[in-house]
């Protein structure tokens, strides 16, 4: 027995070689109903047109497929996943079939027994959001004078049963300044994990962009802050801060690299190596149609942006694009036009200035038009217009 | 600190699986999973809450005779572990 090297972890640099690994990460997207109006919202802004869910069968079916390709984390996420009412009988199979689970919830439609039961299922984890540490402001976002109450509540719940206790908080403009009382609830709920996740500018969140995004000096303090409570509570918390990406001048390594360890099937049985990725121009096939194993191996979406093939300058000849892919496509579509350009967050590329505009307007705070809620009313004119 | 008689004990938020796909132990937590090398896994997988550092070593250089530095593999291996957070002794 040699010396052991501890771990080589999953997120580590990431190759460009074109052999196709397995989709290490399910992320199971039940619904994109939701009674919560976040206006940062990930989920695409047509949603309200998205019907026909998969029957309780078919993601059984496609959890089977998943863990047999070797699928070992999977996420329940939405909308709100909870909605579904099939989420315990899902969790249970989830747990016979070897997965390590978590439940991604808004804490609305959770309750003492509901908790009790998706122990029992197996659930492995529960991540509860907050959208501030202020009641007022939490609802205001939320769209819903329940619910701050409701995921206080929740927390105690999850907390009780043992749950390990990771609590989300999405980070704008206006709730970025609250960071300390942000930090200091966490620290009154026990919270093992906090992600404190600036807003990512996709979906709800990039029609809202200049409306939420926060300056360079909410940034600083708040990282400041962050700091701050990381070392007094060094071994009993564990805190991420991810920043908005349009304040770095070179691209994440956007889902480690298009249909390298994710895979989403979308409330519709779309499957998508990202959850962004119904916005782009690519058909992509459908659970309801296509075996897992041919989607995630065989089809045209999924190896559209393997490899280096398909790069452009500035990224076919970087150093870089074996750490970075050339960043997101779903950005450089949104933003240039193109999925093919370098994610324009690169200060190599062209577009660069694109997102230096948007981060000078964020400097400015009131001339912005107002937040434009996530619901079925809005989802629908959206589309129609 | 001397850890040979101590017992290590899994973190209750962490499992330990083994998965044939990546022909490897992984350990999984909340939305997070790290593949360990063999000699890793093979000591993670000997660690059952009631066993102390040396009992485990014992029980490794018994299934491998012809291993070399084993008991200082383990030792080493549970003091980068309590590090991480995935293993405290008991």
């Amino acid at each position: 027995m040699s010396s052991p090297i501890l771990s080589s972890p999953i997120k580590s640099r990431g190759s460009l070689a074109k052999r196709i690994g397995p989709p290490l990460w399910l992320l199971a997207e039940l619904t994109y109903r939701c009674p919560l109006q976040c206006p940062y919202c990930s989920n695409p802004l047509e949603f309200a047109n998205i019907k026909d869910e998969l029957t309780t069968e078919q993601w059984l079916h496609v959890l089977r497929q998943g863990r047999a390709l070797g699928a070992a984390q999977l996420g329940f996420s939405g909308g709100e996943p909870l909605l579904r009412q099939d989420l315990e009988d899902l969790a249970a199979e989830a747990r016979s079939l070897g997965y390590y689970s978590n439940l991604i919830t808004s804490g609305m439609g959770l309750s003492r027994e509901r908790v009790a039961a998706l122990k029992t299922a197996g659930l492995d984890h529960i991540q509860l959001s907050f959208q501030d540490s202020d009641k007022e402001l939490n609802d205001q976002i939320a769209g819903s004078h329940k619910a701050f109450d409701k995921k206080l509540e929740m927390a105690q719940v999850v907390k009780e049963y043992d749950y390990p206790m990771v609590i989300n908080f999405v980070l704008h403009r206006h709730n970025i300044d609250h960071i300390e009382s942000i930090l200091n609830l966490c620290v009154a709920i026990g919270a093992d994990y906090v992600e404190l996740a600036n807003v990512q500018y996709y979906g709800w969140g990039l029609h809202n962009r200049d409306n939420l995004m926060p300056s360079a000096e909410q940034l600083r303090h708040a990282e400041e802050v962050t700091q701050r409570f990381r070392k007094q509570y060094q071994n009993k918390m564990q805190l991420i801060f991810v920043v908005p990406d349009y304040y770095e001048t070179r691209p994440k390594g956007c889902m480690n690299g298009w249909g390298s360890l994710f895979l989403t099937v979308a409330p519709d049985g779309l499957a998508l190596p990202c959850h962004s990725a119904r916005d782009l121009p690519i058909s992509f096939p459908s659970v309801k149609s296509t075996p897992l194993k041919d989607i995630w191996y065989g089809s045209d979406g999924f190896n559209k942006y393997r490899g280096d093939d398909w790069m452009a300058e500035p990224c076919r000849s970087c150093p870089e694009k074996g750490d970075d892919f050339g960043g997101c496509r779903c950005q450089a579509y949104h933003l240039t036009g193109s999925a093919e350009n370098a994610d324009p967050v690169c200060d190599k590329s062209s577009h660069h200035h694109l997102i230096q505009a948007a981060v000078a307007q964020a400097q400015r705070s009131n001339d912005v038009r107002p937040l434009l809620f996530r619901n079925a009313k809005n989802s629908r004119q959206l589309a129609e217009s | 600190m001397n850890h040979v008689q101590q017992i290590p004990c899994l973190h209750r938020h962490f499992r330990l699986q083994w998965e044939p796909v990546q022909d490897s132990f992984v350990l999984l937590y909340p939305e997070g999973m790290v593949k360990l090398n063999a000699s890793a896994g093979e000591i993670l997988s000997a660690c059952d809450g009631k066993k102390s550092v040396a009992e485990i070593s014992d029980s490794l250089e018994q299934k491998y005779p012809d291993g070399e530095g084993i008991a200082d593999d383990v030792i080493d291996f549970f003091i980068a572990a309590n590090d991480k957070g995935w293993t405290h002794f008991v």
